[in-house]
Formats: structure tokens, C-alpha cells, sequence
């Protein structure tokens, strides 16, 4: 995707006239500055990238950006990205969603992108909130969620929106936040570099309708002992002063005091490329008020290589025009029996 | 024992039996024949919903009709001269469809008492031996015991040679219309060139049906059916869904546009995706879906991006791509939304026709979201009506609705195909990179049609954002000010009117320009509206007929044209939709004629219709 810039562009040239309309104090403020900020740092031409989105308080997200856009209609964001790729897969196509887009609405069409495997990037603002509607549980919400259309606690039970993607074949998928800018931008840049569907989840504050719903993992006190930022090939450490470890005990994970004397070699490496420690990270889910719970995993849980739709289209085209020529509009139009009338 | 040819001008012939008794295969591969032996033809397929239903059932019956002549033809037929029937239940599904005096080819092991059972005859009673036949030439063939006695040396099993009953059939009615099996024999050899045994298997049961006809007694007549005086040129048989993908593709062709078709499965539009997907060396992009809304979602992308985007479904999936529909209307991209129509609502009648979804396509989403509509009106006109949608689409920015039904699509007729440099092209108009110090690009600027550019990513300098909110005029910002939504609902459909401009004026098919009785119809009623009114002109009758192939906008001489008749007749294969379009606009007494019953109209019933309210 890198190509030759002939000028390069600033974070600043991706601003546009427009005033930005999000309520004073939102986490979506942090995630457009940095997106702003990573963008001209991945040698895309301005004119190549694209943004599309669909409805909610995310899904204004184009209309920030300098770059094409389209703020499209409710769930279906990942559908049209998907037709526009296979169409132009030359352009850098950009999904901006939130959780009640993405995983309600547009459900569907999230887990078919993510197994036809499109090279896109999935940006989804997870606020566990209904914000544009003024505050209705959403998907993502935690079970017993006290809102406008739950005021005995919602009876849904949430999704667990990285397992779902997993589960859907997912290629790339990681978990960031709008509080931390630069763990932010270097998931950011993983996900473009990934080739096929990368999936982002960011967890984002709504501080209207949901404030503080993710203060646990970004606030001084708590995060270090909530967090758990994975990196490659390196083991899982967290918790004030790194003192904490998490080990493998046949498929369960085991909290370890790494003040005991537990060496850092005898704790779960980290490694993107395994599904099914992938699959037992994405289920690093409880709740924080869980006695015992894990901590939350930042970063990228799992990776892996594979074709490609809209490359594949493409092959199939090539190989039909190789295999039977290009094709012949006249011969076509005649078909193989013909009959002529004198 | 002597054979007479009866030369005859015009035949009609139903095969009938289990949807699994390959009669669509027999009809196709017997109107293949016919057509490049020169007759003009109109077919026309009737298979139930269900893949297999039970066998032996009423609910099994698949019927395919076919008419040839030597004089010009506009329907498949009102009713048929032949019946060839594989079972009991296929027998009575159809009797009803065949003329006093017509021929009976009867499977008489279809008769056996567990088919008569399952046909629902009473406990005994046989149609073919207690007399009730006897207005009609029945002839009994023991087909399955042939076929077997023919393949007894072949190796294959019971069931494989089963299979091949059919041609048994289709070799007999060969020789019953003196048609040679030439061009049957090479499409069996190229379908099974991987298994020879089953090739030979076909063919010599084919070719044992001929020779049956040939030597057995019963047999005395063979009809003859000359060649049509059609139009002088090149002629092919095509099938209107065969007709829509090849449009396409040459409507991608001839604006130099790269083909993206965006759709999900469903009956009977499907064909179109078929067809498409194996023109792949024409450049053409399929994609298939996971759900319609997606469908549509991924063409609207694709369009965004500069294709020739088009999707297609049936009324229950136009009904999910609606909000869609208005999306793009409101970024005012290109896109084509074909409408295979079927019997509505819900799921209806899937495999039936009927006009269910003209107002469903003129009003069928929120908000005032004027689409352009247009219909064809048989198999072949698939083609130039299809192609149609594409220009305007393209050349007005706009989406477009395409409209055909299971009648005309899966039906077929000789068509006198164009080459390439004798389609128009299509004009797509581009927004230009800028440079810098341009001034800003303004994505709703619009040219005196009231189109606005298309600027697709990858463009220098068009950076842009477009959305489903009413956006302000020229600039295309977001915009809430009340004078500004109402401008710009007035424009959009200012737009649409527009296109009136660019379309010819609508000609009256035939009869005279003014008079007493005029019938007006759109889509698929085409043949037999003809056929009803060519005939009630050679009986003196006043009647003229108009047939809409532009829905919206309507032809500019459209109010004209009716104004200058005292009455005016509709049929439609619905509850009345067009009707109801006339008399919203032109304020005329139009009235309406309709059949409800997923069936075409014969030309007898629009026949009737017409003398019956000539002589109010």
C-alpha cells in the first residue's frame, strides 16, 4: 500500500472546515488527533484514503477528516467498504463504527468482512453506550446497565466483541484506548501495516452518557493492576512495578507473584500468531468487581496471514482473461447458435 | 404404414411432469431446435417453489410451455395444442391449458395406481382409460419401460437410467415436429464429455424416442411448421435474466466503466448472477453477499469508487435494500436496481410472476426519494431496457430501477442481437483533479441538468466527505436550515423530471392516435396486450395500445396520448398499480384490469376485456 508521496501531508492537512460537533470532553477528540497524527506518518496519497462510517456518534468521523468520506447509514459502513475495495483495492479504506453500529446493527456484515478478510481497517469505538440516541444500553453494555430503557438494569448479556471477531476468522485483532495516545498510535500503524481486515477495538468514553465506564484501565490508581499490554514474544507481566505475571496451567491462565520468585521464563510468552492462546486472551473478561478476575489486554492479540477477497477477485480476473482471452462484446451478443433470416 | 405431415402455422406444446422429470431441459433443448431452424418462438417455464417437491404431487408439477410458428408470435401461447404429460398430476395440473381436439402424450407409467394416488384420482379411476379423454387425442407411451428396455445393455443403474426419460420424450416430440437431433446430440456430448456412458445413454434413448415415433403404429401425423418471415438479419434465442446480464456487461462496455454486481441469492434473479460470474474475462466483478442489504451496501461503495455498480433481488429483497436506496439518492451516485418481480407480499409466490413492485419502486422508501423506473416488456427488450438504466444512471447521476418478472425473464424469444459499435455509449462525467491554488472543489455543483460530477477517490485534490444527511447545496456540507432541505428536496426531484429530456417520446405500439378505447400497459403484459389488440383491430374494433417503458419520468406526450381517448383500460398483473399512477397524474377515468393468479394474462382474457368495454 506505501506509494511515493510527492508532497507530504501533516496532521494538520487532514483537518477540515468543518467544526468538530462532538460533545466537550468526548474520547473521540483523542482518537481523530491521533489517527490524524499516524495517517501522514504511513505513506498513503491524501487523495487514496478513504473513510467510511455509519451511524452514531462515531460514525462523524469522516467529516473531519480531509480525506474522501462517507457517512453512510446505520450498520452498513462495513458493506460498502467492502464493495469499494473490491471495486478500487488500491485505495486505504478506513471503517469507523461504534458498538451499537458494529456489533448490533451491523452484525452481520462485521463478521462477513472480517471472514472474507477485505484489507481494511475497522476502527470501533467502544463506549458501551447508545450516545446519539441520548443513552440506551447498548450490545456491549455490562449486564444489569441501569439506563433510559433499562431502569431495572438490562437483561441483556453482552458481547464479547474481540471473541465474536475471533470467531468469525478474524485476521487481525486488537484492543486500545482514547486515554492512552500512544499506545493508541501504534496500534494504529499495526493495523495498516496488517494485510486483510484489522480489527480495532478502542475503548472510548462517553462522559455523558457513559463517563468512566473504562476509567479502571486508564486512571493512575488502577491501571496498572488492571491492564495487561501484550507485546510480541515477551511475557505477560502487569501490575504495580511489573510484579505480577500471568502463567499457563494447562489452558488456565494463573495470576503469579513474580515476588516470590517465579521467573519471568515460566510465564506465558506472548505470541500473535497462536489462535488459541489468542482465543483464551480474548476471554480475559470479567469484570473488575470479579473477585480474582484477569487483567484487561491491550494491544494486538492475534495475527495472521491470509489471501485477501478483493486480491483473489482480481487473480480470478486475470487468470479468466489469460485462460479465454479478453472478452468480446460481439461475440457475446451473437452467443453460440445463430440463425439467419435472408 | 404411411406418415402424412400436416403443415400447421402455429404450435404450442406444454411438457409437464415432476420438477424432477428434467422437462426444463426437454423444453430448452426443443426451442433451441426450433429456434435455429427459423421459427419465431416464445417460451415460457413454470416450475414450483420447492427444488423437489414430493414426487408424483400436484405441489411437483413443473410445466415448460413452448409456441414456434411461421407467423410472428407475441406470447407462449393462451392455450396448447400438445400436452405432454409425465404423470398423472401432471395431467391434471394442466388439462385445463389444452384445446378440444389437442394431442395427449401420455407417460402411461406415470399412471400406475400409486401416481393416480398421489394426484388425488379417486381409487380407481384412470383419466386415461375411463373415457374422460375423449375430446382430446390421447396418446399412451410407456416411456420409463422403453427407456429401460432401451439402456437394458448399458450398465447403468435404475436410477441413472431413469434420468434419461426425458429425452425419450424430447426424441419423440422431434420427430412428431420434423425437427432433426443434431443440435441436441452435440449439446449431450458437450455435457457429458466426462462420462461417456451417460452420454451414450441419452443419446441413444433420444434417439430411440425418434425412432419410436418412426416405426410405431399409433403414430400417423407429423406436423410441419414452416420457417418465420421474421426481420432479415442474424437471429439467437435468448432468455430475458440471460438478456439483463449480457446488457450489462455491453452497458459496462460501452462507457468504459468496470462492471461491479453486488447481490444475494434469491429467486428468480438469480440467473443474472450466474450469468455474470462466468464473464469474468470481460472484467466483470461479482460479489455475492451475505445479506441484500449488503448487497446493495457493497454497490454503493463500488459507485462510489467509479463502477458501473448494479445489484438485483426480488420484491422481498428490494424491500430490505430501501433505506439504502435513499442513501444513494442522496449521495446522487450511479446505481442500477434490478427487480426480478414475483408474487408478492412477504414471500409471496417465488417462482410466479406478477407486476407487484411498480409502486414499491416509485414510493417504496422514507422521505421524498424519487428514483427513475423503467420496465422491459419481453426477454430480448431486457437487453436495451437494462442498458437504458445504466446511461441514465450514469448520465444523470442517479439511482435507477430496472424492472422485469419471472414472466419475461425466465421466458425467451428469437432476438435479432446488435454488434457492439451499434449500441450508443454511455457518457460518465468525471470531476477533474485540482492543482494546487484551485479553488475548492464543490461536490454538489451541478450542470444545467441538475447533475453533479462524479468524484471518485484516488483523485488529486477531491478530497471530500458525502452522507446520508441533508447535505447544503453546492458545497454538500451537513446542513439543518429549513430552505436549504426543501431546495434541495425540490432539486433532487427537479433532477429526476429531468430526465424526461433525454428519453424518447412514447409511441403508440398500435392503432390509431385518437379514438375510443385505448390499453395501456408496462412490463411483461406486452404479448398479449399485442396479440389481443392486433386482433380486435382485424375485427374493426377501435382500440389503440400504448406500452410504458419509461415509468418515471413519464414520456413527456404521455397525458397527450390519453387524453385523446375516451376510455382508457390497464391490465396489469397485479391489483392495480400503474392505474393508479394515470390517475394520480393525469386525472383520467383509467380502468383497471386485473390478473392476480402469479400467471400471464392470455390474449383472450385482454381480448374480452376490450370488446366487453368498447361495447358499454
Amino acid at each position: 500500500m506505501s506509494e511515493t508521496i510527492e508532497k507530504p501531508y501533516t496532521a494538520k492537512d487532514l483537518e477540515t472546515d468543518q467544526d468538530v460537533r462532538w460533545c466537550p470532553g468526548c474520547g473521540d477528540y483523542s482518537i481523530l488527533k491521533q489517527v490524524q497524527k499516524v495517517v501522514p506518518e504511513l505513506g498513503i496519497k491524501q487523495e487514496n484514503l478513504v473513510f467510511v462510517s455509519g451511524i452514531g456518534c462515531s460514525s462523524r468521523f469522516p467529516y473531519y477528516m480531509e480525506t474522501f468520506g462517507m457517512h453512510s447509514i446505520h450498520g452498513r459502513a462495513t458493506a460498502i467498504a467492502s464493495g469499494l475495495k473490491a471495486a478500487r483495492p488500491e485505495l486505504s479504506v478506513w471503517i469507523v463504527t461504534g458498538d451499537g453500529d458494529a456489533l448490533s446493527i451491523g452484525g452481520n456484515h462485521l463478521i462477513h468482512i472480517l471472514r472474507k478478510n477485505f484489507n481494511v481497517n475497522i476502527l470501533l469505538f467502544n463506549n458501551q453506550i447508545y450516545g446519539l440516541t441520548k443513552g440506551q444500553y447498548s450490545p456491549a453494555s455490562e449486564e444489569g446497565k441501569i439506563t433510559k430503557s433499562s431502569p431495572m438494569g438490562s437483561i441483556d448479556h453482552p458481547f464479547n466483541p474481540l471473541a465474536l471477531c475471533l470467531g468469525a476468522d478474524s485476521t487481525f485483532i486488537a484492543r486500545t484506548m482514547d486515554r492512552d495516545p500512544n499506545h493508541l498510535r501504534d496500534v494504529l500503524k499495526r493495523a495498516n501495516d496488517h494485510k486483510g481486515t484489522s480489527m480495532v477495538e478502542i475503548y472510548q468514553n462517553c462522559n455523558v452518557f457513559n463517563d468512566g465506564a473504562f476509567f479502571i484501565y486508564t486512571d493512575k490508581e488502577t491501571k496498572a493492576v488492571e491492564t495487561l499490554f501484550l507485546e510480541q514474544g515477551k511475557p505477560l507481566i502487569f501490575g504495580e512495578g511489573k510484579n505480577k505475571g500471568i502463567k499457563l496451567d494447562g489452558f488456565k491462565p494463573v495470576i503469579v507473584d513474580l515476588t516470590d520468585g517465579t521467573a519471568a521464563s515460566d510465564l506465558w510468552i506472548h505470541d500473535e500468531t497462536d489462535r488459541v492462546k489468542a482465543g483464551l486472551l480474548s476471554r480475559f473478561f470479567d469484570s473488575p468487581k470479579t473477585e480474582g478476575h484477569l487483567p484487561r489486554p491491550f494491544g494486538v492479540f492475534y495475527t495472521e496471514s491470509r489471501y485477501c477477497y478483493e486480491d483473489a477477485l482480481v487473480e480470478q480476473i486475470t487468470t479468466s482473461i489469460s485462460k479465454s482471452g479478453k472478452g468480446d462484446l460481439n461475440k457475446l451478443l451473437k452467443g453460440s447458435n445463430t440463425w439467419t433470416i435472408a | 404404414m404411411s406418415k402424412t405431415t400436416e403443415v400447421t402455422k402455429d404450435i404450442t406444446i406444454l411438457f409437464a411432469g415432476d420438477s424432477g422429470d428434467g422437462i426444463q431441459l426437454a423444453g430448452t433443448q426443443f426451442t433451441n431446435t426450433t429456434a435455429l431452424f427459423g421459427n419465431d418462438l416464445s417460451t415460457f417455464p413454470n416450475f414450483p417453489a420447492e427444488i423437489r417437491a414430493p414426487q408424483g404431487t400436484l405441489a411437483g408439477v413443473s410445466g415448460f410451455q413452448l409456441r414456434f410458428s411461421s407467423i410472428e408470435i407475441y406470447t407462449p401461447g393462451d392455450i396448447c395444442d400438445v400436452l405432454v404429460v409425465m404423470n398423472a398430476a401432471a395431467l391434471k395440473a394442466n388439462l385445463k391449458q389444452l384445446k378440444t381436439g389437442g394431442i395427449i402424450i401420455a407417460n402411461s407409467d406415470g399412471f400406475d395406481p400409486k401416481n393416480l394416488g398421489l394426484a388425488k384420482y379417486p381409487a380407481g379411476v384412470n383419466p386415461l382409460k375411463d373415457n374422460s379423454l375423449e375430446k382430446y387425442k390421447v396418446h399412451e407411451i410407456d416411456v420409463t419401460k422403453l427407456t429401460k428396455e432401451c439402456l437394458k445393455e448399458s450398465g447403468l443403474g435404475i436410477k441413472e437410467i431413469d434420468r434419461t426419460k426425458n429425452m425419450f420424450v424430447l426424441g419423440f416430440i422431434l420427430w412428431m415436429f420434423n425437427r432433426d437431433m443434431d443440435n441436441t446430440i452435440k449439446y449431450i456430448t458437450d455435457k457429458f464429455k466426462k462420462n461417456p456412458a451417460v452420454m451414450d445413454a441419452n443419446i441413444k434413448t433420444l434417439k430411440a424416442g425418434y425412432h419410436f415415433g418412426d416405426t410405431s403404429e399409433t403414430f400417423t401425423t407429423r406436423f410441419q411448421v414452416e420457417k418465420a418471415q421474421l426481420e432479415k438479419g442474424e437471429y439467437r434465442n435468448i432468455m430475458g435474466n440471460q438478456a439483463a446480464a449480457i446488457g450489462l456487461v455491453a452497458a459496462a462496455e460501452r462507457s468504459g466503466l468496470t462492471l461491479f454486481y453486488g447481490t444475494y441469492p434469491i429467486t428468480p434473479a438469480t440467473d443474472i448472477l450466474h450469468e455474470l460470474s462466468r464473464y469474468k474475462n470481460f472484467g466483470v466483478r461479482t460479489f455475492q453477499a451475505e445479506d441484500e442489504i449488503a448487497a446493495i451496501g457493497s454497490t454503493i461503495g463500488a459507485s462510489f469508487g467509479g463502477a458501473l455498480a448494479v445489484t438485483a433481488s426480488s420484491g422481498p429483497g428490494i424491500a430490505l435494500k430501501g433505506e439504502a436506496i435513499g442513501l444513494a439518492l442522496m449521495l446522487e451516485i450511479p446505481l442500477v436496481i434490478i427487480n426480478i418481480q414475483r408474487g408478492g407480499p412477504s414471500t409471496g409466490l417465488p417462482t410466479k410472476t406478477e407486476q407487484s413492485d411498480l409502486l414499491q419502486a416509485l414510493y417504496g422508501r422514507n422521505g421524498e426519494a424519487p428514483v427513475p423506473v423503467v420496465a422491459a416488456y419481453s426477454p430480448s427488450d431486457c437487453f436495451t431496457t437494462v442498458f437504458e438504466a445504466c446511461r441514465i444512471a450514469v448520465e444523470h447521476m442517479t439511482p435507477v430501477f430496472f424492472m422485469s418478472d419471472g414472466y419475461i425473464a425466465n421466458g425467451s424469444e428469437p432476438w435479432k442481437f446488435p454488434t457492439t459499435d451499434q449500441l450508443p455509449t454511455i457518457k460518465a462525467v468525471f470531476a477533474e483533479p485540482r492543482k494546487e491554488g484551485d479553488e475548492k472543489f464543490m461536490p454538489y455543483k451541478r450542470d444545467e441538468k441538475l447533475v453533479r460530477k462524479w468524484a471518485i477517490p484516488g483523485t488529486k485534490g477531491l478530497e471530500h466527505r458525502v452522507g446520508g444527511i441533508e447535505k447544503e447545496d453546492i458545497t454538500g456540507n451537513i446542513s439543518y436550515d429549513p430552505d436549504n432541505h426543501e431546495h434541495m428536496v425540490k432539486t433532487r426531484a427537479k433532477k429526476v423530471e429531468n430526465i424526461a429530456d433525454s428519453i424518447p417520446l412514447q409511441k403508440i405500439d398500435h392503432g390509431k392516435e385518437k379514438g375510443k378505447l385505448l390499453v395501456v400497459g408496462w412490463g411483461s403484459t406486452y404479448g398479449s396486450i399485442k396479440a389481443a389488440v392486433n386482433e380486435a383491430i382485424e375485427e374493426g374494433y377501435d382500440v389503440s395500445h400504448v406500452h410504458i417503458k419509461y415509468l418515471n419520468p413519464f414520456p413527456k406526450n404521455l397525458g397527450e396520448i390519453l387524453y385523446n381517448f375516451e376510455k382508457i383500460i390497464v391490465p396489469e398483473m397485479n391489483n392495480g398499480q400503474l392505474v393508479k399512477v394515470l390517475r394520480d397524474k393525469y386525472l383520467v377515468p383509467a380502468i383497471p384490469f386485473n390478473k392476480i393468479k402469479g400467471m400471464p394474462f392470455s390474449a383472450a382474457e385482454i381480448k374480452d376485456k376490450i370488446v366487453e368495454t368498447l361495447k358499454k
